[in-house]
C-alpha cells in the first residue's frame, strides 16, 4: 500500500480544522457542518480501506507467511533531529491494534458530524451560536486521535496525548458562556495535565535508560528481508530488561526503575482514561454538547489509556507488578463506577461513570492478561471491549443526546414514560443496554464473556468481583432505562407540544450504530488481534460456564431492575431509606471532588502556595525589576551615541575600529 | 578567452536577463501597461527563483569557478542566491501598490531596474575570490540603495536618510579599502586563496589592523555595533520597501559574503583573531540592538534596532565555523526573512493606507484590522523566537551550531544571547500588547489593505507557520552544508 494514502488520512482533518476555523465564521452554517461531515466521509472510507487492507490483503508487509500478523510502518518522517540518537520522528505505524482504532475512530466520528448537524440546533431550526467552531474542533479532535493510535514513537504518541487534551478542553467548554461548562473544561485539563506530568517522566525515565522513543525498537523486532517491517517480539521486550538490571542503581525506592517508568507511563493512561483517583473530570466533561460526550469522553480518547497500556504491553509483561497495580487500578475503579452510577439523576453523568467502570473493565482485562493463560486471552478481550464498547456507548450517549434534545432537561425525573413518544431512541437505547449489560447476542456479552474468563483463568477473587461489576452494570443500565421510557406515564409540561423523535441526521447514526452493537459480537475478532499478532481461535478458549454464569447475573440483574424501575412504586425509595448514608455517600459519588477540593485549597494553597508566592513576589519578582531598570538605565547611558550626527557617527566608527584592532593586538600578542 | 565560462554564472545571467525584459518593458511599454511592472518584476522573479529550487541549483551541482578563479559557485552558494530570490520575491510584490502611488509613478521604472541591480551585486559579494570583484560587488549593492532611500522626493526625512547613509558608506568603503591595501601589502595578491596561503605563517599588529578594518568594512552593512550608528535613521526615513529591502535581503547577503571572505582568505587566523574580533562584536551588537529597541516609539526604527539584534544572532552562525553553524545561518537567514518581512507588509500597509508609523497609533489595532494586527503578532513571535513559529527553530539550530564547538567562551557567549532574547521578548511583546491589550480608541481605521500586500503578508505568514514545521527544509540545509564541499572550506 503506498504511504499517500496514510498520508491523506492524517492531512485532510488537520486541513478541515484550519479551513474551517479560518473560513467557517464566514460560511453558512449548514455548509460548514457539511463540508466537515464530507471530509470526515472521505477520512472514514480511507481508513476503512486501509484497515480492510492490513487485514484481509494478505500482503507480505502485512501478514507473515505462518500467518502472525505484523507491524509496518507506512511512513516515519525525522521531524526534530537532536543529536544522533535523540530524535523525534512523525509517522505512521499499522498493525491489528493501530487499525482496529483507525475504524473505530473515523466510524464513531462521522456518525458524530452526522448527528451534530441535527443535534446543534433548535427546534425551529436555528444553529447554534459556534456552529462552524464546533465542527473546526471536532475536525482537530479527530486529527489528533488518528496521530495518536497510528504513532510510530512514544514522543509522537505524547504530542497527539496531548492535543487531544486541548481538542477536549475546547469541546467541553463549548458553550463557554456557561460557567459549569467553563470550569469542567479547565477541570478536565488540569486534571488530565497532571497525569501526563507522570507520562512525561515516565517516558523521559523510558527513553534515558533505552535510548530510543521508537515502539519498533522497546517492543518489536524487524522481519528479515524487509524495511519497515517488524513483528511482536518478547526478546526485544527482554532485552529491554536487561538494560535497566544492568545498571547501577536499578531499584528506587523499593520498586525497580523499570517499574517506575511503566507506573508513570500508566499515570498519563489513568488520567485520560479516568481511573481512580484521576477520574474526578470526566463526570464533570458532560458539561459539553452530547455528541461529543459520545466521541471524546466515551468512545475514543478516554480509551486512550487503554490502547497505551495495550501498545506498550510487552514491556508491562516483563514487570508483573506493574500488570498488578493495573489490575487493581481498573478492579477498584469498576466497582467504584458502578455503585456510582445505580444512584445518579441526570442520565449524562449516569453514562459517564458506566463509562469509567467499562474502561476500568478493559484495564483488568490487560492487567490480567498473561500468555502462559490462553496466550493473553485478556489483551484480546481488552482490545475487543473497546471496540464494542465504542460502538454501543457512543449509541447510548447518541441516544441521550436525542432525549436532551427533546426534553430540554438532562434528569430523568424530567423523562418518564417516553417510549411512546420516541420509538426510534427507545429501540435502539434499548439495544444498547442489553449490549452493554452482556444478554446475548449482543455484542457487550462476548467482549466482556472474554474479559470475565480471563480474570477467570487469572485469580478467583478477580472473577468474581468483576462478575459483580458486570452485574451493577446490567443493573444500573436498567434502571436507567426503565426510569426513562417506563416509571409512569409522560407528563408533558404546559405549553409544550409532545416530544418526539429527531430528524434523520440524528436517527440514523443510532440506527447504524444500535445495528453494529447487534452483530460485532460475532466478528472473529481473535483471528485479527491478539498480542502477538498470532492468530488466536476464541472458540477453542471458549468457556461456557463463565458465559452461563455472567448471563445468569445479568439477567437476575435486570430482573431487580425490572422488579423496582418498570413501574411507578415504593420500592426505590425504602431502598434508600434503609441505606441511607450508603445511598447518600454514593450519590454524591464518595466525596472525591471534596476531598480534592480539601487538598488543594487547604493544604496546598495555603501550606505551599503562600510560600511560593511571597518568594515568587519578592525575591524572583525583585530580581527581575532590578534586571529590567539595568536595562533601561544601560540604555538612557548610551543614548547619546544616536545623536543623529553623520560627524558622530563616523568618529564612533572610526573609534570603533581601532579599538577593535588595539584591544585584539593588546590580549593576543 | 573562455567564453563557456560565463556558464558557470548562470544566476547571475538570469537575474540580468530579468533585469533587461524589466527595463526594456519600463522603456517601450504603453503608460497603462506600466502600472503591471511591479507585477511583471515579481513574477518574473519568481520564476528565476522556482527555477533555481527546481533545476538543481541551475545546474550547479559541484564547485565551479570561472574567470580565473576570480568567480566561485557550488551548491551552497547557488541555495544562499536563492534564499536571497525568495526575499526578494516578497519584497517586490509589497512594493507593488507604494510604487504605483501617485507620486511614484514617473520613478517606478527606475526603482525596480536599481533593487535589481542590487541584488546583482549581492550576487557577486558571494561569489567574489577575489576582492576586486568584492569590491565591485559591495559598491554595485551600496550605491543604488543610497537612491533608492531617497526615492520619496518630497519627503524631507527621506533626504537625511540617503545623505547619512551614503555619507556613511563612503566612509566605511574608505576603511575597508584601507585594510584591503594592507593585506595586499603584506599578501601580494588579491586571490582569497593566494592571501590565505601567503599569511600563513604571518601573525603581525599589521594584519590584525588590517583585519579589524576589513570587518568594520563590512560590518558597516550589516550594521554590527559600533558601525550601526547609520542604520537607525535610515530606516526611519526611507520608503518601507526599501527598508524592508535593507533588513532583509541586504543583510542576509553581506551575511554570506563575511563568512566567505573570513573563512576562504584569513581561514587561517580563525581562533587567534578574528573569532575574538566577533566574538565582541555579537555581543555588542545583540546586547546595544535589544537596549536601542526598548525605547523606540517608531515602528520602523524600532524595526532598525531589532535588525541589528537579529544581525548579531547571525553573526553567531559563522562564529560557529562548523558546516552545522552554515546550515543554522542559511535557515536563520531564510527564517528572518519571512519573519521580518511579514513585520514589514503590515507597517507598510498601515503606512500607506493612513500615513502611521507610531507604535502608540497601533493601539488597539485588533479591533479594527484584526487580521493585520494577527500577522503582527506572528511576526513578532517569530522573530522573539516563540514556539512553534519558525524563529524558535531558527534561533535553537543556531545556537545548536554555536554550542558544536563546545569551548567555554562559546558556552558564555550562547548564554548572553539566550539572556538577550528575554529582553527582545519583552519589546517584541510591547508591540503585541499595544495591538490586543491596550483598549484605547484605535486611530486607524478599520481598511482594506491592497491585493499585492495581502499576498505578500500571507507568503510570509505561512513561512512562519510552516518553516519550522516542516522539518525536511532544514534537513536538506543540512544536507548541502555537510557536503564534502564546505568541508574542505573550513579545513584549509
Amino acid at each position: 500500500m503506498s504511504p499517500v494514502i496514510p498520508v491523506i488520512i492524517l492531512a485532510l482533518p488537520l486541513f478541515m480544522f484550519i479551513f474551517l476555523g479560518l473560513c467557517g465564521s464566514k460560511m453558512k452554517h449548514p455548509v460548514a457542518g457539511f463540508l466537515g461531515t464530507l471530509g470526515l466521509g472521505v477520512v472514514m472510507v480511507l481508513s476503512y480501506y486501509t484497515a480492510f487492507t492490513y487485514f484481509f490483503s494478505g500482503a507480505p508487509e502485512f501478514i507473515s507467511a505462518a500467518g502472525e500478523r505484523l507491524q509496518c510502518v507506512m511512513f516515519d518522517q525525522t521531524w526534530l533531529q537532536f543529536t544522533d540518537t535523540l530524535y523525534i520522528s512523525l509517522g505512521f505505524f499499522l498493525d491489528p491494534i493501530s487499525a482496529m482504532m483507525l475504524v473505530v475512530i473515523t466510524t464513531v466520528s462521522f456518525m458524530v458530524h452526522l448527528y451534530s448537524l441535527g443535534y446543534m440546533r433548535d427546534h425551529h431550526g436555528v444553529y447554534e451560536i459556534g456552529f462552524q467552531r464546533f465542527y473546526a474542533f471536532l475536525s482537530l479532535f479527530t486529527f489528533s486521535m488518528l496521530g495518536l493510535v497510528v504513532a510510530t514513537n512514544i514522543f509522537q504518541m505524547y504530542i497527539f496525548w496531548e492535543l487531544v487534551g486541548v481538542s477536549s478542553y475546547l469541546l467541553i467548554g463549548f458553550y463557554y458562556r456557561k460557567p459549569s461548562a467553563v470550569s469542567a473544561s479547565k477541570k478536565a485539563f488540569i486534571v488530565t495535565r497532571f497525569a501526563d506530568l507522570g507520562f512525561l517522566i515516565g517516558i523521559l525515565i523510558l527513553s534515558f535508560y533505552t535510548g530510543t522513543f521508537d515502539f519498533t525498537l522497546l517492543t518489536s523486532a524487524p522481519v528479515e528481508g524487509m524495511s519497515g517491517v517488524y513483528h511482536v517480539d518478547i526478546n526485544t521486550a527482554e532485552g529491554i530488561l536487561s538494560t535497566f538490571t544492568s545498571h547501577p542503581a536499578p531499584v528506587f525506592m523499593g520498586a525497580s526503575v523499570l517499574t517506575w517508568a511503566l507506573v508513570l507511563i500508566f499515570m498519563g493512561g489513568m488520567g485520560k482514561s479516568a481511573m481512580m483517583p484521576l477520574h474526578i473530570w470526566l463526570p464533570d466533561a458532560m458539561e459539553g454538547p452530547t455528541p461529543v460526550s459520545a466521541l471524546i469522553h466515551a468512545a475514543t480518547m478516554v480509551v486512550a489509556g487503554v490502547y497505551l497500556v495495550a501498545r506498550l504491553f510487552p514491556l508491562f509483561l516483563m514487570e508483573e507488578s506493574a500488570l498488578v497495580i493495573v489490575t487493581v487500578v481498573g478492579a477498584l475503579t469498576a466497582f467504584y463506577a458502578a455503585v456510582v452510577a445505580c444512584t445518579q439523576i441526570d442520565i449524562k453523568r449516569v453514562l459517564a461513570f458506566s463509562t469509567i467502570s467499562q474502561i476500568a473493565f478493559m484495564m483488568v482485562a490487560l492487567g490480567v492478561a498473561r500468555p502462559e493463560h490462553h496466550e493473553s486471552l485478556g489483551y484480546m478481550a481488552s482490545m475487543f471491549h473497546l471496540f464494542t464498547h465504542a460502538m454501543f456507548k457512543a449509541l447510548l450517549f447518541l441516544g441521550a443526546g436525542a432525549l436532551i434534545h427533546a426534553i430540554g432537561s438532562n434528569d430523568y425525573t424530567a423523562m418518564h414514560g417516553l417510549r411512546k413518544h420516541m420509538p426510534i431512541t427507545h429501540w435502539t437505547f434499548l439495544i444498547g443496554c442489553l449490549a452493554i449489560a452482556g444478554i446475548i447476542p449482543f455484542s457487550g456479552f462476548f467482549s466482556k464473556d472474554e474479559i470475565l474468563s480471563a480474570c477467570g483463568s487469572y485469580s478467583t477473587l478477580v472473577y468474581i468481583w468483576m462478575s459483580l461489576v458486570a452485574g451493577l452494570t446490567a443493573f444500573y443500565m436498567f434502571r436507567l432505562y426503565y426510569l426513562i421510557f417506563w416509571w409512569k406515564e409522560h407528563e408533558i409540561p404546559a405549553g409544550h407540544h409532545a416530544p418526539h423523535d429527531q430528524p434523520w441526521t440524528m436517527s440514523l447514526p443510532l440506527i447504524i450504530l444500535a445495528a453494529i452493537s447487534c452483530v460485532a459480537g460475532f466478528i472473529p475478532f481473535g483471528k485479527l488481534v491478539s498480542w502477538n499478532g498470532e492468530p488466536y481461535d476464541f472458540m477453542a478458549h471458549f468457556d461456557w460456564g463463565v458465559a452461563s454464569v455472567s448471563l445468569a447475573v445479568a439477567v437476575a440483574a435486570i430482573a431487580l431492575a425490572t422488579v423496582m424501575y418498570r413501574k411507578e412504586n415504593a420500592l426505590p425509595a425504602k431502598f434508600k431509606n434503609a441505606l441511607p448514608n450508603l445511598w447518600k455517600w454514593a450519590h454524591l459519588r464518595f466525596y472525591w471532588d471534596e476531598l480534592y477540593m480539601f487538598i488543594t485549597h487547604k493544604i496546598i494553597f495555603n501550606g505551599v502556595c503562600r510560600a511560593l508566592a511571597w518568594f515568587d513576589r519578592h525575591i524572583i519578582d525583585g530580581t527581575m525589576d532590578a534586571f529590567a531598570a539595568i536595562t533601561h538605565k544601560a540604555s538612557d547611558v548610551i543614548k547619546p551615541m544616536q545623536s543623529g550626527q553623520v560627524q558622530m557617527y563616523t568618529w564612533l566608527y572610526v573609534i570603533g575600529a581601532l579599538l577593535l584592532g588595539g584591544i585584539t593586538i593588546l590580549c593576543l600578542m | 578567452m573562455d567564453y563557456a565560462q560565463f556558464l558557470a554564472m548562470k544566476q547571475e545571467i538570469a537575474l540580468l536577463v530579468v533585469f533587461l525584459i524589466v527595463f526594456l518593458y519600463d522603456l517601450f511599454m504603453p503608460e497603462r501597461s506600466r502600472r503591471a511592472l511591479p507585477a511583471v518584476s515579481a513574477v518574473l522573479m519568481l520564476i528565476v527563483t522556482a527555477a533555481g529550487f527546481f533545476c538543481d541549483y541551475f545546474g550547479v551541482s559541484a564547485p565551479t569557478e570561472a574567470f580565473a578563479g576570480m568567480y566561485a559557485t557550488s551548491p551552497v552558494i547557488a541555495t544562499i542566491k536563492n534564499i536571497l530570490n525568495i526575499g526578494m520575491v516578497i519584497v517586490l510584490i509589497q512594493s507593488a501598490k507604494w510604487a504605483n502611488s501617485e507620486g511614484m509613478v514617473m520613478r517606478r521604472g527606475e526603482f525596480y531596474e536599481l533593487i535589481l541591480v542590487t541584488l546583482f551585486g549581492m550576487y557577486l559579494m558571494i561569489s567574489a575570490r577575489h576582492f576586486l570583484v568584492f569590491v565591485i560587488g559591495l559598491e554595485c549593492a551600496s550605491l543604488p540603495l543610497a537612491a533608492m532611500v531617497a526615492f520619496d522626493k518630497s519627503r524631507y526625512e527621506s533626504h537625511e536618510a540617503a545623505i547619512k547613509y551614503i555619507l556613511t558608506a563612503v566612509f566605511s568603503s574608505a576603511i575597508f579599502l584601507m585594510g584591503l591595501s594592507f593585506v595586499y601589502g603584506l599578501a601580494g595578491s588579491l586571490y582569497f586563496d593566494n592571501i590565505y596561503m601567503a599569511l600563513m605563517g604571518h601573525n603581525t599588529k599589521m594584519l590584525v589592523v588590517a583585519l579589524a578594518f576589513v570587518i568594520a568594512g563590512i560590518g558597516f552593512k550589516l550594521s554590527l555595533v559600533p558601525f550601526h550608528l547609520w542604520t537607525a535613521d535610515t530606516y526611519q526615513g526611507a520608503p518601507t520597501s526599501v527598508t524592508a529591502y535593507l533588513s532583509v535581503i541586504s543583510k542576509g547577503a553581506t551575511a554570506f559574503a563575511f563568512l566567505t571572505v573570513l573563512a576562504q582568505a584569513f581561514g587561517l587566523f580563525y581562533s587567534q583573531v578574528w573569532e575574538w574580533m566577533l566574538y565582541a562584536l555579537i555581543i555588542l551588537t545583540i546586547t546595544v540592538g535589544n537596549l536601542f529597541a526598548i525605547r523606540q516609539r517608531n515602528m520602523k526604527r524600532f524595526l532598525a534596532f531589532s535588525s541589528i539584534s537579529q544581525a548579531g544572532y547571525i553573526m553567531l552562525g559563522i562564529i560557529a565555523y562548523n558546516a552545522l553553524g552554515v546550515a543554522a545561518m542559511m535557515f536563520y537567514i531564510l527564517v528572518y526573512i519571512f519573519s521580518n518581512l511579514a513585520a514589514f507588509g503590515v507597517i507598510g500597509a498601515i503606512e500607506n493606507a493612513t500615513g502611521r508609523v507610531s507604535m502608540d497609533d497601533y493601539n488597539g489595532l485588533y479591533k479594527t484590522n484584526p487580521r493585520l494586527a494577527f500577522t503582527m503578532m506572528l511576526a513578532m513571535f517569530s522573530l522573539a523566537g516563540i514556539p512553534p513559529f519558525a524563529g524558535f527553530f531558527s534561533k535553537f539550530f543556531i545556537f545548536t551550531g554555536a554550542l558544536q564547538a563546545a569551548s567555554p567562551a562559546m558556552y558564555v557567549l550562547v548564554l548572553i544571547a539566550l539572556i538577550n532574547t528575554i529582553v527582545s521578548l519583552y519589546y517584541y511583546l510591547l508591540v503585541v500588547k499595544a495591538m490586543f491589550i491596550k483598549d484605547d480608541e484605535c486611530v486607524i481605521a478599520p481598511f482594506r489593505s491592497a491585493c499585492s500586500e495581502r499576498i505578500g503578508m500571507w507568503i510570509a505568514v505561512a513561512g512562519i507557520i510552516f518553516l519550522g514545521l516542516v522539518s525536511p527544509i532544514y534537513d536538506s540545509l543540512i544536507a548541502i552544508a555537510q557536503s564534502s564541499e564546505l568541508s574542505s572550506f573550513f579545513l584549509k
